[in-house]
């Protein structure tokens, strides 16, 4: 009840993959592991959607809609009117990171 | 998919600026490379005091580098290049982990931002990489075409469309500088390398930025409350705020519940309590008035506690923009309740003491 992170965009084609690696190479979380003939998505809960796996896969094979999960960030544009989901970024001013 | 355009507000016009310097810079063959700057792998003083200053939000926009090509050690045409932001500590991260190991590093334009938020905004990305790969002259200056960059730069980063943009092929190193060495034995990271922490050192080491962040409205809201009801409702705020900028970050890991804002909301409680038992055996204080203050104390520090444990989000190593979404509808509008209500309390309380005077 008390858990958000249980879902998130992450979603992965395994008959598109050419088992290259890279996204077990990437993944800050490893959400990815080595797998017979495609990499396996063995831990999609622990995704924090950066985005690095489906950047940098040649064929895109993984989709997630990454972002920046700061909520500073989204609660100012929610407030200003703005998409939460759009240009929430905090840095320059006293931002989060 | 779209992991380019994330950080609308920085990536923008960088991508737009840089854009336009690859065609003009591209296409003039003529324009002089920058030469190659000397940095070594110790850290002075004036590095750690730089690095003090930078986590304590000092100038926090002034820790830059400036961007352009490194040499440490003795490095030749076969040495490997390794990539980092303009941002000091991050530069010192890499070159301080390096000692002994001769080898150039590209340091490219962040805006003074780390690897990680500055690849998360895309300002350490493909465009500015294939850029310096340019500007630098780096294919004359090595042999080889390969290109080691911190994996944490990899949300930014395109490794293939580097490859086909400039030639170079992109070797993402660990996720810590220091397992650079063991990590350049095989040239391969162990799942463990691989892996990102939020370990008691690094929850540490955030938490002075935290507390300046809410320095000032603090003192705002302990002068506001004093003139209220008086210096227990001043200490409420300064409660609220250490405890949510410095207890939190530290106990994160201990706090029940997976959500920030509940583990905020519960250290809250926990900080409390005392404060709690203390006025409640206060044989002075009327019934009415400690009933009040007892319910604007527990309602006030859990809503603050709660609110700077959401914002702290963007500081952890793990939350995705879905759940922090999430958690932002599920409990902004329950911390808002409970401060409305807190704030009522102190207001009946400050009203009644003014009667009491009159």
């Amino acid at each position: 009840m008390f858990n958000s992170y249980n879902e998130n965009t992450l979603q992965f084609h395994p008959e598109k993959c050419i088992n290259c690696l890279i996204c077990t190479q990437v993944c800050p979380h490893g959400v990815f592991t080595e797998g017979k003939g495609h990499v396996e998505l063995t831990s999609p809960e622990k995704c924090m959607e950066c985005g690095a796996c489906a950047g940098n896969c040649p064929v895109e094979a993984i989709e997630v809609q990454s972002g920046v999960g700061c909520a500073w960030a989204m609660i100012n544009a929610a407030l200003k009117g703005k998409d939460m989901d759009s240009d929430a970024c905090c840095c320059g001013d006293d931002g989060c990171c | 998919m779209d992991t380019n355009n994330n950080g609308g507000c920085c990536s923008s016009d960088t991508e737009v600026n840089t854009g336009q310097f690859i065609q003009m810079i591209g296409l003039d063959k003529n324009s002089p490379a920058p030469e190659i700057q000397e940095t070594t792998s110790d850290l002075t003083f004036n590095d750690r005091f730089d690095h003090f200053l930078a986590r304590w939000g000092f100038r926090r926009s002034e820790h830059i580098v400036q961007p352009g090509i490194y040499k440490l050690g003795t490095p030749d045409a076969d040495s490997p290049v390794f990539v980092s932001a303009n941002y000091t500590l991050s530069f010192d991260a890499l070159r301080s982990s390096l000692a002994g190991i001769d080898c150039y590093i590209l340091v490219i334009d962040t805006k003074g931002i780390n690897v990680w938020c500055a690849a998360g905004k895309g300002t350490f990305g493909t465009d500015e990489i294939v850029y310096r790969i340019k500007w630098s002259g780096l294919s004359k200056i090595v042999n080889h075409r390969k290109l080691i960059l911190p994996q944490l730069g990899a949300p930014g980063v395109s490794a293939h469309e580097i490859s086909k943009r400039s030639g170079f092929k992109v070797e993402y190193g660990p996720v810590r500088a220091s397992d650079l060495p063991e990590y350049l034995k095989t040239h391969t990271a162990t799942p463990e390398m691989r892996k990102v922490k939020f370990t008691f050192k690094d929850r540490l080491v955030l938490t002075p930025i935290e507390f300046v962040h809410v320095v000032k409205p603090t003192i705002i809201a302990a002068i506001l409350l004093y003139m209220l009801s008086g210096p227990l409702a001043a200490l409420i705020a300064v409660i609220a705020a250490v405890a949510g900028t410095v207890l939190f970050p530290v106990l994160l890991p201990f706090l029940p519940a997976h959500d920030l804002s509940i583990k905020g909301i519960i250290l809250g409680w926990l900080v409390t309590i005392p404060f709690g038992i203390v006025l409640a055996a206060d044989p002075s204080i009327v019934l009415w008035e400690k009933i009040l203050t007892l319910m604007a104390m527990f309602l006030l520090i859990p809503a603050v506690t709660g609110f700077l444990a959401l914002n702290f989000t963007g500081c952890t190593t793990y939350t995705s923009r879905t759940g922090v979404k999430k958690e932002i509808f599920k409990y902004v509008p329950y911390i808002a309740l409970k401060a409305g209500t807190g704030i009522i309390c102190l207001i009946v309380l400050g009203a009644s003491r003014l009667m009491e005077i009159i």
